[in-house]
């Protein structure tokens, strides 16, 4: 499966949903869309991985990427994943420690709401 | 022992080509299916990381893997022509010294945490690994 991208912004809060593979191949995609958002100003970000069926460490890159993007406008980059094989891979990397991993968009958002 | 081979240009394309194909043996030898996924990303990984490697070093030269059905093994050798210096990451995490290059060096890592069994042979004259995974005496070794 290839890879999807859209995204929205909801209470300030710019949501990007993923859906399919993040490899080496169309990781690139997503790391155009993370900047494309920061270069116009948005700096808190929110990656739905809930619909990522493959995520390796090139996908992981260019996450860590974006959150370093964010970071020094003062934002964020936080994650939604319930998948375990997708959470498996943020564990074995020490990445549980760097991003915020939220199991639902509302759960995100309501944590982001209390960090205003 | 049956063995497949495959071999395939350096363009990231052609990874997800080799997952599927190493997903498809090992499902075939007899891995459960709950070590399926650990086997797709191991395979994914060490191929990234060899696609990587041959854009910098070798872009005309072929990457070459094996699949091997041995003893009640699934066995995957992935082989490049790159030479290499990368060794495991084994420092604290400091977002600061994290690059998209650096993260590179992640995918050894990445194949560590997931395959039963790694051996990683660096050469001047490119890197080799292997992996393997139990895989059921009574699979279909029938490649």
């Amino acid at each position: 499966m290839d890879l999807k991208l859209d995204h929205r912004t909801e209470d300030g809060l710019t949501i990007v949903e993923v859906e399919g593979e993040i490899d080496v191949y169309t990781a690139p995609r997503l790391r155009e869309l993370l900047i494309d958002l920061v270069n116009k100003g948005n700096f808190h970000l929110l990656v739905n991985m809930e619909k990522v069926d493959f995520l390796d460490s090139t996908g992981l890159g260019v996450l860590v990427g974006g959150l370093k993007r964010v970071r020094a406008h003062d934002g964020s980059l936080e994650l939604v994943c319930t998948q375990e094989r997708i959470l498996k891979i943020f564990r074995i990397t020490g990445l549980t420690k760097v991003f915020g991993i939220y199991a639902s968009v509302d759960e995100a958002k309501e944590a982001h709401g209390k960090d205003k | 022992m049956a063995t497949v081979e495959l071999t395939f240009s350096a363009l990231p394309a052609h990874v997800r080509t080799a997952r599927l194909v190493a997903t498809a043996i090992a499902r075939r030898t007899g891995v459960e299916e709950s070590l399926l996924d650990e086997v797709r990303l191991a395979v994914g990984e060490a191929c990234s990381r060899a696609v990587e490697a041959h854009r910098a070093h070798c872009p005309g030269e072929p990457i070459r893997i094996e699949l091997r059905d041995d003893s009640g093994r699934f066995e995957v050798t992935v082989s490049d022509q790159a030479p290499s210096d990368e060794t495991l990451q084994e420092q604290p995490l400091d977002l600061g010294m994290l690059s998209d290059s650096f993260m590179s060096g992640f995918g050894i890592a990445v194949i560590a945490g997931l395959a039963d069994d790694v051996e990683v042979f660096p050469s001047p004259k490119g890197m080799r690994i292997r992996m393997s995974w139990p895989a059921a005496m009574n699979g279909h070794p029938s490649f």
